[in-house]
């Protein structure tokens, strides 16, 4: 196990990149603690594929390092890397039992039976297989077989990180509560670094301890899942995290006074704000923006339950603004004004967190 | 006008897909199928297309039995979960496929292609192959393609999950409206309860080839008529465990008691289940919560929220809560429920009436 750093990593599939749009990974530092948990966060195309297989040595980076600890594994094969890595489709051998699909990896190194017999019980305990050790793995569900492979992804000791590829994108949501905090369980038990890749902000949020959130091959925040939903440093984040995702407002700064339409507002980045001038946005959450007797003036356009709470879709000139209240909070039928936090009310200048 | 099921069933030697069943779908609804993987959904929209054969029943539409008319014949369309499109046609093209086949003059095509591209707004792709588009793009033009032509049916297999998140959320939202001022009937399958909430309409619950309830999605959603219903339609999971009644009290284990309220007064002593959903269990007190404890056996944060596993009395339970609560593995911890949401069910698992 150690320290993954990555150093001013860049790649680009083109063999002579010159503008930055050339490049499907721009620039990354950062540096990953030893037995962490950490997600890549993003939509198609943003680049944590293309980061994930510069991690496993599938890719050559065209720019910056890969370090294991204090090593330099960037232009090392796969094989010499000491890694695990579980994909989005389960990968197993079907006419194998369950156990010898688990003690696989162990055996491709020639680890001796005994110890193969030891870590193949107790992977099989933690990922609940154990009563089907003898089985064929083609007699297995959809869940059980990615079972399976979280199991061959974490029955070696000595790998140095577990990545995981979108591995929950092909189970049921009823099978996916279960798995999810299987594998936080199972992170918290076994304490080896992990590396879970997704779009799906739930399961990024929920696994790591720390996410980084990707766009167009660039890093746009680094950081916990309290942080990217308090202070996003982009409205990107602010939109991707959350859902529905945060309000982004026209507004207008006067030498540090923001006002939306006629309505003044506070904002928490309020110091970063004074003295500039000029049109920003305004990004409020809809968790933290509320009825009140006055503030921003709206009219209620549809309100949809979803169950344990309402989202209610309200309109200032035009412009969709939404709310998330209690399932039995009392909505205004018609006008209504907006209350925003101002502890998470946040102003952004292109995109970015005025700082 | 309807599509009317009637004691439709469908055998393949030994196994039942789908037991007999009866349902009726009015014109100018919405209707989902909401069950896990295996519960039925696929088999039953084949069914009411005519794409697989019934083995039992007979099918009826606008009053005429369509049990043995092929599947060319009814006006149906199909949206998969797969995008499917033709790879060598331009998106214009995929679009207007439902029409050729129906011999449409040029300039109508035209005319309805726009329409749907532009509702869907695939406008600047029309040129482009299936290849040079996005997953969302290439599921927009799948969609476009079932609604160009005037379809009675139109069956949408779980079209949004090969989406990216945010894709999905989006397509959300837009989807009632394309069929906002139509007047076919929708089916839409899905293994996610929220999409259910969001869309409304009618919900049919699936479990194991069988619909357990169907009604109005919202209705259906807060009083499900028995277990079954409750499962499918609750996530995270519903916590279930077993209650005792007792003189004017239920009690879990002898430990946590609660009063019987209303009508659970006169119920007979005895055991039932019982059934609560994860946000109404908090490891904060509230007015009339009943405490229990339970260990915990992992804590997810989302940022705003907490997702807290843990064993109640060897049932697995969670509580789902807003604001960040670490607890360690293994901890004994209080959390406290909110029994006036809690649903009840006799030993056939049918819901015992407030």
């Amino acid at each position: 196990m150690a320290k993954i750093t990555l150093n001013d990593l860049r790649h680009s599939y083109m063999p002579d990149p010159k503008a930055p749009s050339d490049y499907a990974l721009k620039k990354l530092d950062v540096e990953w603690r030893d037995g962490g948990a950490y997600a890549l966060l993003g939509p198609s195309g943003c680049g944590k594929t293309t980061l994930l297989n510069i991690i496993s040595g599938l890719l050559i980076p065209s720019h910056g390092q890969v370090l294991f600890g204090d090593r330099d594994v960037t232009k090392l094969p796969t094989d010499e890397r000491n890694i695990a890595q579980v994909f989005q489709f389960p990968v197993v051998y079907d006419t194998m039992t369950v156990y010898d699909n688990l003690a696989f990896p162990l055996r491709n190194r020639g680890v001796d039976e005994a110890t193969v017999d030891r870590r193949v019980r107790t992977i099989a305990e933690m990922t609940d297989l154990t009563g089907m050790l003898k089985q064929r793995a083609a007699g297995l569900t959809a869940d059980g077989k990615q079972k399976i492979s979280l199991g061959r992804g974490l029955v070696r000791e000595d790998v140095n990180v577990i990545m995981f590829d979108e591995p929950l994108t092909v189970i049921d949501p009823h099978l996916k509560w279960l798995l999810r905090s299987k594998l936080k369980e199972l992170h918290q038990r076994l304490g080896t670094t992990m590396i879970y890749v997704t779009h799906d902000q739930t399961e990024a949020l929920t696994f790591a301890d720390q996410v980084v959130v990707m766009k167009d091959g660039e890093v746009v925040q680094i950081g916990t899942p309290v942080e990217l939903f308090e202070k996003p440093r982009h409205t990107f984040v602010g939109h991707f995290i959350g859902s529905p995702g945060m309000n982004i407002v026209p507004c207008v700064v006067n030498n540090g006074s923001v006002s939306v339409g006629s309505t003044a507002l506070s904002v928490e980045n309020s110091k970063a704000v004074s003295g500039l001038s000029g049109n920003f946005e305004l990004g409020i959450r809809p968790e933290f923006t509320s009825f009140s007797k006055s503030g921003l003036p709206v009219t209620v356009a549809k309100v949809t339950e979803t169950g344990r709470n309402r989202i209610v879709d309200a309109r200032h000139e035009g412009r969709s603004i939404k709310l998330i209240v209690d399932a039995d909070a009392a909505i205004p039928s018609e006008q209504a004004f907006l209350n925003f936090d101002k502890a998470h009310s946040h102003i952004y200048a292109d995109g970015w967190l005025v700082e | 006008m309807t599509l009317e099921l009637k004691n439709l069933s469908k055998r393949d030697g030994a196994d039942m897909h789908i037991y007999p069943t009866d349902l009726k779908l009015e014109r100018g609804t919405f209707n989902i199928l909401l069950g896990t993987t295996l519960a039925g959904k696929t088999s039953l929209m084949q069914l009411m297309a005519g794409i697989a054969k019934p083995t039992g029943g007979e099918l009826w539409f606008d009053g005429k039995n369509v049990t043995k008319t092929a599947v060319q014949k009814r006006n149906v369309s199909v949206v998969y979960q797969q995008f499917i499109n033709y790879p060598n046609f331009n998106v214009y093209e995929n679009i207007a496929s439902p029409l050729r086949v129906l011999r449409m003059p040029e300039t109508e095509v035209k005319a309805r292609v726009g329409k749907f591209a532009e509702l869907l707004r695939l406008t600047p792709m029309l040129n482009r192959k299936p290849s040079e588009l996005s997953g969302g793009q290439q599921q927009r033009t799948a969609l476009a393609r079932a609604l160009v032509k005037d379809a009675d049916l139109v069956l949408l297999d779980e079209p949004l999950a090969n989406l990216d998140f945010k894709l999905r959320e989006e397509l959300r939202e837009e989807l009632p409206k394309l069929f906002a001022d139509r007047d076919c009937i929708v089916v839409y399958a899905t293994t996610e309860p929220v999409e259910a909430l969001l869309f409304g309409g009618s919900t049919a619950a699936m479990n194991e080839g069988r619909i357990s309830q169907f009604g109005p999605t919202f209705a259906t959603y807060n009083a499900p008529n028995n277990l079954t219903t409750a499962r499918v339609f609750s996530e995270p999971p519903m916590n279930v465990a077993t209650v005792q009644k007792r003189g004017s009290k239920f009690s879990l284990d002898g430990t946590s008691e609660w009063d019987a309220n209303g009508a659970y007064k006169a119920l007979a002593d005895g055991s039932y289940q019982f059934g609560i959903r994860p946000h109404h269990v908090s490891p904060t007190n509230s007015a009339g919560a009943v405490k229990v404890s339970g260990k915990v056996k992992v804590t997810e944060l989302s940022g705003s929220e907490s997702i807290i596993h843990f064993d109640m009395l060897g049932n697995p339970w969670v509580s789902l809560t807003g604001g960040i609560h670490g607890f360690k593995v293994g901890d004994s911890e209080a959390f406290y429920i909110d029994v006036s949401h809690g649903m009840y069910f006799d030993h056939n698992n049918n819901l015992i009436r407030a």
